[in-house]
């Protein structure tokens, strides 16, 4: 390759005879080292003849398996179609366990291979401090100082400056150019859709998720009742969901304490949002004797009973309660917004529930 | 016997690259580069085969996905969930797993080997931490590690949420409740990262190019760093026969190690493509998909997200008003606190090291993990306080199952979170010193043989004989760590640096952390009483 010595051709009677155009045999390829007696190294000690020959034999098997199942993965892509449960499992299992088993076999084979027919190494190589030599980091820094006197740079402030100062809005080019990747906060999350005023001073229906039926007052009657409540004409808005989202819990009304606001139940019947003041998971489980609402997420724990307010876990404040009322036909209205906003804390937030108590409402 | 000539297609490309890049001086160096064997060090091949598979199985996936947040109607071959609105991101993983043959296959492989890729990187981190192979000059490289690992959880995070079901939905809620609650910028955070409210219709399409462009290109760049450098600075080796700070022993790249080296690719690719076949993971169709609205009980995130998942769990609720803010620290602690403390100490644990020790010396030798024992301790007593925080990450598992009260497993959590890490430093100090004492016993009295002999005199003894010459190396590969020279000078005055308060827990430190706390010392004197019966010298040397 590199160096193409004419060296003596050896007449060995296992080597073909030249081949026009390639090196003569014993021809080092990559400089002098190792080209021939490779195998008595020391620190290289050859396997045993019989062990080489069972492992040939060994892996030779190995590589067969991978064949037929690499034949099988192809056949099952064609054999087994994918569509309901039952078939996408088949095909599935089909295609995976060919797929591994001739993996598998690819890998035990290499495996017997290097063990049992390759020679076991135990070789030494020198290793040198990372360092470079004092000399030639002087060097470098000489040759650094240089280039850098000879550019000007250090010694013309003009220019150094004026590069620095044409480089600094470049800089900031990327940063501005993310503004539009969405609008700013504004009092967007101190609303929910509930708000009457979002809509002309109609008040929203409470209807049932999932189904999407209006609620009326007189059908859920029963004490302990539970129910997942989203606006009506938002069943499908998730944005608005996030907030808007309610459990609606009936309780006797001797049951419901001071602090939940007693004038914005109907007949022992509660709405709280339904998510959660922690990080925001819909806090969907509701324990009717102990009327303790529980977040699946972090598990803050919340008393129905009493304004929502947190007995453990993670959330510091209540879930947040919705004025509700009847309409004309007796179907559940929500009769004003949230007096806070729901969710998860931020920075803007403050403490919208002393606000609200000052103003002297409830919350 | 002769190698004989190279083969003529061989030769033939060979020259080629050769004549134009010179590629032969490199392979010269190169072809028969020696890696030191054990089996630890295959622990990071894990991560980085996974990496390959999850670019191939990724791929794959990228044909069918479609990252849209709009609502359409299923029409796919799923039954139950036919005619269902949901966004389109759902759909389409729905169509990879039911319509696409092997879609099904290449999701699960793709979910499994992002598993096992972060697991990977995990236990080789720990590897490289209690064996000491991050220290000089191996800093940078320990450095771009933590750096890979605190993108794959970024980029887990984002490929967690890209099918859009109920689960991941859950997920999703959880980073943005998260997102908002920081401090100044939480609400422009989220509504930038969400293009306006929770959870808007650009966060998939967003999260997709993140996670099929940005990080996986970033991760590449590291990873192919973090070779070349393993590569220039030769792979540190165990103490042993042999083996020294100024060499490498073990088998050379060509043939051998890049044979292991491909078949151990193989092997990790036939695990995941198995674990895909046999071991279900995020079966989708069953959470149906997201809504605001909705959760299921026992929602887990992905096993490397559980230690945040836990925090979340045990934090007690506190939260600050000042001025009209809200400083959300129930959630801002346990979000950001122990992947800080974690990340933090682990980028800066070499310095540390370098600072109390004193010690500026080039290693290729590793340590074994009880000749450092406070390392060891410091190194246990973190796993602790993650493995504390990663199990609350499912207390409510824990509590059904072991049928214990739920608040009970958070307080639990609440306070195995500090004593935990207390108790895992003490005992793995006592453990390893304990080891140490063992090696001691072993090189300075040898090994129970097994045959009780009587002396003239009438006493039974067992005899000791010398360990065999492998293991007495490796034991005899320790050094003691240095301490920096704290000793007042003749005028009773502390060196340089050691002065003032800092100086004087410098000193401190480095004293305790320092030393050699159970010398070896090979007296030959084996047991009192054997030695003068010398008829039996080859049993006790």
């Amino acid at each position: 390759m590199t160096d193409n010595t004419n060296g003596t051709e050896q007449p060995d009677e296992r080597v073909p005879k030249r081949v026009i155009g390639t090196p003569p045999p014993g021809t080092p390829m990559l400089g002098e080292e190792e080209s021939t007696e490779v195998l008595k190294v020391p620190g290289v000690s050859l396997q045993d003849p019989r062990t080489a020959k069972k492992g040939e034999r060994l892996a030779a098997l190995c590589f067969t398996v991978t064949f037929l199942a690499g034949i099988g993965f192809i056949a099952s892509y064609v054999a087994f179609q994918v569509g309901d449960l039952d078939s996408t499992g088949v095909s599935n299992l089909a295609l995976g366990g060919t797929l591994t088993l001739a993996l598998l076999g690819l890998a035990v084979g290499i495996v017997v291979w290097v063990r049992m027919v390759m020679p076991k190494y135990n070789l030494v190589q020198e290793r040198h401090a990372m360092a470079s030599d004092e000399e030639v980091r002087s060097e470098v820094g000489e040759t650094f100082m240089q280039g850098a006197q000879e550019s000007g740079i250090t010694k013309r402030p003009l220019l150094r400056r004026t590069l620095l100062l044409a480089t600094a809005p470049l800089g900031l080019a990327p940063l501005v150019l993310l503004k539009d990747l969405g609008p700013l906060p504004e009092t967007k999350l101190r609303h929910t859709v509930w708000d009457p005023k979002q809509h002309g001073g109609k008040e929203l229906r409470l209807v049932v998720e999932g189904s999407g039926q209006p609620i009326r007052a007189a059908d859920f009657n029963s004490p302990g009742g539970l129910l997942s409540v989203v606006p009506e004409g938002y069943e499908h808005d998730l944005n608005a969901l996030s907030k808007a989202t309610l459990i609606l819990i009936n309780l006797r009304p001797e049951e419901i304490k001071s602090g939940t606001n007693k004038n914005w139940t109907h007949n022992g019947i509660v709405a709280y949002s339904k998510i959660c003041t922690h990080v925001g998971c819909p806090a969907a489980l509701y324990e009717q004797s102990t009327h303790h609402i529980l977040c699946p997420c972090h598990q803050s724990t919340f008393d129905a009973t009493d304004g929502a307010r947190v007995i453990f876990g993670p959330a510091a404040r209540p879930l947040p309660q919705l004025p509700i009322g009847v309409d004309g036909q007796g179907y559940l209205v929500a009769k004003g917004d949230f007096p806070v906003p729901v969710g998860p804390s931020f920075w803007e937030r403050g403490d919208a529930e002393a606000e609200v108590r000052e103003k002297g409402g409830q919350v | 016997m002769s190698t004989g000539p190279v083969p003529k297609p061989i030769a033939g490309t060979s020259s080629f690259i050769d004549d134009r890049i010179g590629a032969g001086n490199f392979l010269k160096r190169n072809l028969r580069k020696i890696f030191p064997d054990h089996w630890s060090f295959l622990l990071g091949e894990i991560a980085l085969y996974s990496f390959i598979i999850l670019l191939l199985t990724g791929t794959f996936l990228t044909f069918w996905y479609k990252p849209g947040m709009n609502h359409v109607v299923y029409d796919g071959s799923y039954e139950p969930l036919k005619g269902i609105l949901m966004s389109e991101a759902y759909a389409s993983s729905l169509n990879i797993s039911f319509d696409v043959r092997g879609g099904l296959l290449m999701r699960q492989m793709h979910h499994w080997a992002a598993l096992l890729f972060i697991a990977g990187m995990m236990v080789h981190m720990l590897r490289v931490f209690f064996t000491g192979a991050y220290r000089k000059p191996r800093e940078l490289n320990w450095i771009i590690g933590v750096l890979l690992l605190t993108l794959a959880l970024a980029e887990g995070l984002t490929g967690y949420s890209l099918p859009d079901d109920l689960l991941s939905g859950a997920g999703l809620r959880i980073t943005q409740g998260v997102a908002i609650s920081l401090p100044l910028v939480g609400t422009y955070v989220s509504f930038f990262l969400f293009g306006g409210e929770y959870p808007g219709e650009d966060v998939m399409a967003r999260f997709y190019s993140l996670h099929i462009l940005l990080i996986p290109g970033i991760l590449l760049a590291l990873i192919s760093a973090h070779m070349i450098l393993m590569w220039v600075q030769k792979h540190t080796q165990m103490p042993g026969k042999g083996r020294t700070n100024k060499n490498v022993v073990g088998a050379p790249f060509y043939p051998a190690f890049m044979a292991k080296a491909g078949a151990y690719f193989l092997f990790t690719f036939a695990v995941i493509a198995g674990l895909a076949t046999f071991a279900q993971i995020n079966p989708i169709w069953a959470f149906g998909p997201y809504t605001p609205a909705d959760i299921s009980a026992g929602s887990q995130p992905d096993f490397y997200m559980g230690f945040l998942e836990g925090s979340l769990r045990i934090m007690p609720a506190w939260e600050i008003n000042v001025l009209g803010y809200t400083l959300p620290l129930s959630v801002i602690i346990p979000a950001l606190v122990p992947m800080g403390i974690i990340m933090t100490g682990l980028a800066l644990y070499p310095f540390l090291e370098q600072w109390v020790t004193g010690d500026r010396r080039e290693h290729h030798i590793a340590d074994r993990p009880r000749n450092n024992p406070h390392r060891t301790a410091i190194g246990m007593s973190a796993i602790t306080f993650y493995g504390v925080l990663w199990l609350l990450g499912a207390n409510d598992e824990l509590s059904a199952f072991f049928h214990i009260s739920l608040y009970t497993t958070t307080w639990f959590g609440r306070i195995a979170v500090f004593l935990g890490p207390a108790l895992a430093y003490a005992i793995t100090y006592r453990m390893c010193l304990g080891l140490q004492r063992n090696d001691a016993a072993i090189l300075g009295h040898g090994v129970e043989s097994g045959v009780i002999k009587r002396l003239p005199h009438g006493e039974f003894i067992e005899v000791h004989v010398p360990p065999a010459d492998d293991i007495a190396a490796h034991m005899r590969g320790k050094e003691a760590i240095p301490t920096i020279a704290a000793a007042p000078d003749g005028e009773g005055i502390p060196p340089k640096g050691l002065r003032g308060p800092i100086g004087r827990l410098r000193a401190k430190m480095s004293e305790t952390y320092g030393g050699e706390k159970i010398p070896i010392e090979e007296h030959h004197e084996e047991h009192p009483a054997i030695s003068p019966a010398d008829d039996d010298k080859s049993l006790t040397r």
